[in-house]
C-alpha cells in the first residue's frame, strides 16, 4: 500500500489518534508542565509552592555535589552501555546464527526476565550476591580447593576464606544495571543483524578475510543503526536509573535519580527536585538529538 | 575454445547430508582447466550445495574435492584459490564501487599503485570503467552483479563460481549478459564453474554441462550432445521441450532399429540401439524435428519412406492446440491412435502461420535420424 498523508484522509487520521493524543496530553503532557513551572518556583509552606519564576533552583543544581553525582551517573550509564554493548554483540551474534529450531527458545531467553517484576529481579541477584549467597560460595569452594591442592604440593595452605563484599557498591550497581538492560541491547542488535545478508558475510570470507575482519569490517558497519539503538535505549533508561542503585549501591554509589527522589520525598523541596529533573531530561534530549542528526551512511539497513 | 585438458576440480564420490535429506549424493566429476561449466538442474537438484563445496562454505559428508591437485578437506574458504559471485551479489553496500573490487586485494597485501592499477582494469574488464566512486545503491541490478564479478575476477582466482549469475536480471539483460560472460571467460582465460536451472543460460554458455537431478549428475555433455544425445528421459525433457513415447523394441541391428509406440505407430531409427529385444523403452522426439503435412496428397507418407521402410515414421491426427509465438508456433496435435505430440514449426515467411487452423487434419513426418531411444 502507498503511504498516504494524513491530511487526505483526516476523519481517519483523528479516529486512530485522538485517543493516543489525549492520553499523551492528560496523563503526560499536562503533569509535566506542573513540574517544570515547579521548577521555578519556591517552597513557601509546608505544602505549598510559590511559582515566581527565580531560576534558583537551577543555580543551585549547577553547584559541584549535583554536577560530580550527574557526571558520575553519565560515567556508570555509559561504563554500563559499553559492558552491554560488548556483552549483547556476541549474544546478538548467536542469536541471528542459531538454527531455527533454536531461535524461538534462545529470544524467549532474552525476553523471559521482561515479565518478571524488576524488583524481584534485583533481590533474587541480590540474593546471589550476597556475603552468603551463591556467587560467594563458589569462590569460597574454589579458594578451599586451590588451598587443599596447595597442601597435597606440600606447600602452606592458604589463609581462611574471607567472603567477598559483591554487594553495596559500585560494582554492583553496575552489575545490577548491564543485567537489567542487556536485553534492550540485544534486540536492536538482533534485529540488525538478521536483517543483513548472509552473503555479505560469506562474500568477504571468499575474498580471504578472516572472521575477525569480516565483523569489523562488514558486519559492524552494517550493524551501525541497531548499535546505534541499543546505544540509545541502554544509555538513557541506565542514566536515570532509580531502583538499582537504591537497592543494590552503596553510599557513595547513588546516582542521580536517587538524588531527585529525596528531594521530592525526604527533603520535601519538590521545586529542586523538578529543576534536577529537567536537568536530567534535557540531557536525555540533548543525547537524542546528537543521535538524529548523525546522518546516515549509504547502504545501512534502514 | 581452448580448453586444456587437465583437471582443475576433481569432484571424487562427494556426498552431503543434512540431517536425513541427501543433498548430494556421490558425484564425481572433473572440471577441465580453462572450461566454462555449467551445473544445471531443477530447484533442490543439489547443484548449489556442490557449488558450495567447491566455495568451501559447505563441507563435504563424504569424498573429496581436489582444487588443482590440492586436497580442499582443512582448507577454509578464505584459503582457497577460487572466487564466488553470489545469486544476490552480495556487494557491501558501505562501500563504493572501487573499494569493493579492492575489498579481497587489500587483505592479500597487494600495494597501494599496483592495487588501484587492478582495480582499474577489472573494471574496464566488466565495462565499468569510471564508476569507481558510485556507491551500490546508485547502481541498477545488471551494474552490481558486474561489480560482483569484477571484485572475484581482481583476484585472479583459479576458478571463478557463480551461483545463479542472471537469475535477478530481466529477460533482454540476461540474453545480453549469456554472451558478455562467456566472452569474459574466453578473454581471462579463467574456469567457470556456473550453477543455473535456466537451460537456455546453460546451452549458451558452457562448454560441457552437467545435469544434475536429486542430487546426482543425470549427465555431463556439451550442450549439443545434451539436446541431440540425451542419455535418459530426465535430461530429455530438461533441456529443451520433447515428446516422450513409451513403446517395445521390435528391431534393434547395428545399423537400425525399431520401436513400436502404441498411440503413436512405429518408428524406426536409422542406426542400433544395443538394448535388449522386446525391451520397454521410450522414444524421444524433439518437436522441431517433426515436419507438418496438409493431409491427403501423401506428402507425409513419401517423405517418411525416404529412410524408412513403409508404415513407419509418420503419423496422422487434429490439432487440438496452437500458440503462435512470432518466431515459431507450436501445435498440439491429437492422432487418430490417441497420443498427443507437439510440433513446432518455423515461420520461414510472413504467412506461414495461416497454413494450418485449429482443428485442421493434419499428416506428419520425421527423419530416421531424429528420435532417441532411451533405455531409462
Amino acid at each position: 500500500m502507498a503511504e498516504q498523508h494524513w491530511k487526505e484522509n483526516p476523519k481517519g487520521f483523528w479516529a486512530v489518534s485522538a485517543t493516543p493524543l489525549l492520553w499523551t496530553l492528560l496523563f503526560f503532557l499536562v503533569p509535566m508542565s506542573f513540574v517544570w513551572l515547579y521548577s521555578f518556583g519556591s517552597n513557601v509552606g509546608l505544602t505549598e509552592i510559590e511559582i515566581s519564576g527565580t531560576l534558583d533552583n537551577y543555580k543551585r543544581a549547577t553547584e559541584w555535589l549535583y554536577v560530580s553525582i550527574f557526571l558520575k551517573s553519565l560515567a556508570v550509564a555509559a561504563l554500563v552501555t559499553v559492558i552491554c554493548l560488548v556483552v549483547g554483540f556476541p549474544v546478538a551474534m548467536a542469536l541471528t546464527f542459531a538454527s531455527e529450531k533454536w531461535r524461538p527458545w534462545l529470544l524467549l531467553g532474552i525476553m523471559l526476565p521482561f515479565w518478571t517484576n524488576l524488583l524481584i529481579r534485583t533481590y533474587a541477584l541480590m540474593m546471589l550476591l550476597g556475603t552468603q549467597g551463591y556467587a560467594n560460595k563458589t569462590l569460597g569452594w574454589l579458594w578451599d580447593g586451590a588451598s587443599w591442592l596447595k597442601v597435597f604440593f606440600g606447600m602452606q595452605p592458604l589463609p581462611t576464606w574471607e567472603p567477598v563484599q559483591l554487594l553495596y557498591n559500585n560494582f554492583a550497581v553496575v552489575l545490577g544495571l548491564v543485567y537489567v538492560h542487556l536485553p534492550f541491547m540485544v534486540l536492536p542488535l538482533y534485529s540488525a543483524l538478521d536483517r543483513l545478508d548472509k552473503s555479505l558475510i560469506e562474500a568477504s570470507l571468499d575474498l580471504g578475510a578472516g572472521h575477525l575482519r569480516t565483523l569489523m569490517k562488514v558486519v559492524m558497519p552494517l550493524a551501525m543503526p541497531g548499535v546505534i539503538a541499543g546505544v540509545m535505549i541502554t544509555l538513557i533508561p541506565a542514566l536515570g536509573a532509580y531502583l538499582t542503585p537504591d537497592l543494590m549501591g552503596g553510599t557513595d554509589s547513588q546516582m542521580i535519580a536517587n538524588v531527585i527522589e529525596r528531594q521530592f520525598k525526604r527533603a520535601n523541596d519538590w521545586p529542586f527536585g523538578a529543576a534536577l529533573s529537567f536537568v536530567l531530561i534535557y540531557a536525555m534530549f540533548i543525547l537524542i538529538a546528537l543521535q538524529s542528526l548523525r546522518k546516515p551512511r549509504r547502504g545501512e539497513a534502514k | 575454445m581452448t580448453a586444456q585438458k587437465s583437471p582443475i576440480i576433481e569432484i571424487r564420490n562427494v556426498s552431503k547430508r543434512f540431517g536425513k535429506v541427501t543433498a548430494v549424493d556421490n558425484v564425481s566429476l572433473d572440471i577441465l582447466a580453462g572450461e566454462f561449466f555449467v551445473l544445471l538442474g531443477p530447484s533442490g537438484c543439489g547443484k548449489t550445495t556442490l557449488l558450495r563445496m567447491i566455495a568451501g562454505f559447505e563441507m563435504p559428508t563424504e569424498g573429496q574435492i581436489l582444487i588443482d591437485g590440492q586436497d580442499m578437506a582443512h582448507v577454509p574458504p578464505n584459503r582457497r584459490p577460487v572466487n564466488m559471485v553470489f545469486q544476490s551479489y552480495a556487494v557491501f553496500p558501505h562501500m563504493s564501487v572501487a573499494d569493493n573490487v579492492a575489498y579481497g586485494l587489500k587483505i592479500a597485501g597487494v600495494g597501494r599503485s599496483e592495487r588501484e592499477e587492478r582495480v582499474r582494469e577489472a573494471l574496464e574488464l566488466v565495462k565499468l570503467g569510471g564508476f569507481e566512486d558510485r556507491m551500490p545503491d546508485q547502481m541498477s541490478g545488471g551494474q552490481r552483479q558486474r561489480v560482483a564479478l569484477a571484485r572475484s575476477l581482481v583476484m585472479r582466482p583459479k576458478v571463478l563460481l557463480l551461483d545463479e549469475p542472471l537469475s535477478a536480471l530481466d529477460a533482454k539483460l540476461r540474453a545480453q549478459m549469456q554472451f558478455e560472460l562467456a566472452d569474459l571467460q574466453d578473454q581471462v582465460g579463467i574456469t567457470f564453474v556456473t550453477v543455473t536451472h535456466d537451460q537456455d543460460e546453460a546451452l549458451s554458455m558452457a562448454c560441457r554441462i552437467a545435469v544434475m537431478n536429486k542430487g546426482d549428475v543425470a549427465q555431463l555433455a556439451t550442450p549439443s550432445d545434451l539436446y541431440e544425445y540425451p542419455a535418459n528421459r530426465f535430461v530429455a525433457d530438461f533441456v529443451g521441450s520433447v515428446n516422450l513415447f513409451e513403446g517395445k523394441l521390435t528391431l534393434d541391428e547395428p545399423d537400425k532399429a525399431a520401436v513400436d509406440c502404441p498411440g503413436v505407430g512405429k518408428i524406426y531409427l536409422n542406426h542400433g540401439v544395443t538394448g535388449p529385444h522386446g525391451a520397454d523403452v521410450w522414444v524421444a522426439l524433439r518437436p522441431e524435428k517433426i515436419y507438418l503435412h496438409v493431409p491427403g496428397a501423401g506428402k507425409a507418407v513419401q517423405a517418411a519412406g525416404q529412410d524408412a521402410p513403409e508404415g513407419h515414421n509418420f503419423a496422422r491426427g487434429r490439432i487440438t492446440g496452437m500458440s503462435y509465438l512470432g518466431d515459431i508456433t507450436l501445435f498440439d496435435i491429437t492422432l487418430d491412435d490417441g497420443a498427443t505430440i507437439r510440433v513446432s514449426r518455423p515461420n520461414l515467411s510472413r504467412h506461414d502461420q495461416e497454413d494450418f487452423e485449429w482443428n485442421d487434419r493434419v499428416s506428419m513426418h520425421w527423419r530416421a535420424d531424429s528420435p532417441v531411444v532411451l533405455l531409462s
